[in-house]
């Protein structure tokens, strides 16, 4: 695997950009492995590259049932932040945090990570107490976050409605600066990239149907490309984890949600931060391309549809243009959905189950994305080390018998 | 968008409605028997089936009782609405489909399957 830097650029710009290799092999999978993953989106190929990196455990492979990017990874609105409120959820996104800002180099691989900050605006005395409370127990935890009066947010953000006589008027808003974007197509790219340079096999098109276990414990699983034994298996399949769990005999505490996202045309630049508002519920940040790329709430329904009701893109769009009047003549280019798998406490699960050698990593609900690094190095030391890090100790299926929920639903600086 | 039928208001848009998940699940009689996991399983475990769902609907903004819904979580199909206490309308499940799962999934002709 030849690295990306400015020499490799200038020689395949030489040979006109026929000569480049491709960035990740697409093997024929082989009858055992130590390690299988089932689900190749970002957090499922985060967890093999740092098996391989932090554990040595290279004899693994990734089944995707679609192709790298095409599920929840190249679907969501790109957001990475780490001011949730409670400690355990924190040190978890606050960990991903560190690993995305050294992330492109890490990987060889330009993320586009951009630390543009993250606007979290209150508009009732009630929204600035929850936030005054959220930044302290951020900074409490190590956690950058400042509280913003309602000028400070004009003067970051110069188009949105600064007008007390909304109906929703701005008062003010948290900021975590070092929150920001990323592109999340290329982090699935560079994390298959990064895992396959270090001997993942990535099977696409490869769905799993169905596990196998001798005396309790699993050997492998069925697929549409057949048997494929393995000493440990990691299923990473948001949007069907539920069904996967029931392939394994399983019940878990999830619902499947269709949550939508949609992006205008493109146009000149005119936000260069993200903002997102609980109150009225939307979040809007522009790409690169200058898109305006918006995030809609779930239905409330439970659906694998990969589509949502028009309802729902209507209140986002409604919300959006309360903060932003003047995007009202800006055309929506593209609208689409995908499948969040929800926990009672907006929380995840990230560890073992009752079937040995079987662990899951799920239920990331609707911010998952911001998590990828953070959540794929915490699932690798669990199958590596068969326990749970101290960073996924919480986040365990037996939370929800022993009653010790994590609460981030509407605590976590966004409705959920 | 989906049209409900409401069993007391006949066939209305979805927005009038509000979803309240998964029927059938009974409250248990005595819950201080219970073991932790049972309680649990009783609170947070849903079966969350891609296929046939059987769910409950409230008519918020109408006449605001319960009542329970068919739909299909893939094709969101309705396929009817039946009131709380009765039987959900009988129907087969496939061969071979896995506990909490009523629709199989074959390779390549489940429904919904393929990305846009």
């Amino acid at each position: 695997m030849s690295r990306y830097s400015i020499f490799s650029l200038a020689r395949n710009a030489l040979t006109r950009h026929a000569n480049w290799q491709e960035a990740w092999r697409s093997p024929e999978p082989k009858r055992d492995y130590d390690v299988v993953i089932v689900g190749g989106g970002g957090h499922g190929l985060a967890t093999a590259y740092y098996l391989a990196k932090e554990h040595g455990i290279t004899n693994v492979a990734v089944l995707e049932k679609g192709w790298i990017g095409g599920g929840n990874t190249g679907r969501n609105t790109t957001i990475v932040r780490s001011n949730y409120l409670w400690d355990e959820a924190t040190a978890l996104y606050e960990k991903s945090m560190k690993l995305w800002e050294g992330l492109s180099q890490d990987l060889n691989y330009n993320v586009m990570f951009s630390q543009r900050g993250v606007l979290n605006l209150g508009h009732t005395l009630q929204d600035m107490r929850d936030i005054e409370r959220r930044v302290n127990a951020n900074r409490l935890n190590g956690v950058d976050g400042v509280v913003l009066n309602t000028r400070q947010v004009k003067e970051m953000v110069p188009l949105i409605n600064d007008s007390p006589s909304a109906r929703y008027p701005i008062l003010g808003a948290s900021l975590q600066p070092r929150g920001g974007v990323a592109r999340h197509d290329a982090v699935a790219w560079g994390f298959a990239r990064g895992a396959d340079a270090r001997g993942v096999d990535i099977i696409q098109n490869c769905e799993v149907q169905g596990f196998r276990r001798e005396g309790g414990a699993v050997v492998g699983v069925e697929t549409t490309r057949g048997f494929i034994g393995a000493k440990k298996v990691g299923v990473v399949a948001a949007g069907h984890s539920s069904v996967l769990a029931a392939m394994a005999g399983l019940r878990f505490p999830i619902e499947s949600h269709p949550l939508q996202a949609l992006v205008s045309e493109p146009i000149k630049p005119v936000l260069d931060t993200v903002v997102m508002s609980n109150a009225v519920h939307g979040y809007i940040s522009q790409s690169d391309k200058g898109d305006l790329v918006i995030g809609a709430g779930i239905d409330s329904y439970v659906g694998y549809g990969q589509r949502g009701s028009f309802s729902i893109i209507e209140h986002t769009l409604a919300a959006i243009l309360e903060l932003f009047p003047t995007f009202s003549r800006v055309r929506m280019n593209r609208q689409w959905g995908g499948i969040v798998d929800v926990c009672p406490d907006a929380c995840p699960i990230v560890g073992l189950t009752p079937v040995k050698h079987l662990y899951f990593n799920c239920g990331w609900g609707t911010g998952g994305f911001k998590a990828t690094p953070g959540s794929g190095f915490a699932f690798a030391h669990t199958i590596a080390q068969d326990r749970p890090h101290e960073l996924n100790a919480a986040f365990s299926l037996e939370r929800f018998n022993t009653g010790h929920l994590i609460d981030e639903h509407g605590a976590a600086a966004v409705a959920h | 968008m989906l049209i409900i039928t409401c069993p007391w208001c006949g066939p209305r848009d979805q927005t009038e409605f509000a979803y309240g998940g998964e029927a059938h699940i009974v409250r248990p009689k005595d819950p201080d028997a219970l073991t932790d996991a049972e309680w649990g399983d009783y609170l947070f475990m849903r079966r969350n089936p891609r296929g046939r769902h059987l769910e409950q609907w409230g008519h918020a903004f109408g006449c605001r009782r319960w009542f329970n819904v068919e739909r299909d979580t893939v094709t969101y199909v309705i396929k009817g609405s039946y009131l709380p206490g009765e039987s959900p309308p009988e129907i087969p499940l496939s061969p071979g489909s896995a506990p909490g799962m009523e629709i199989s999934l074959s390779p390549g002709r489940g429904p919904g399957r393929g990305s846009t």
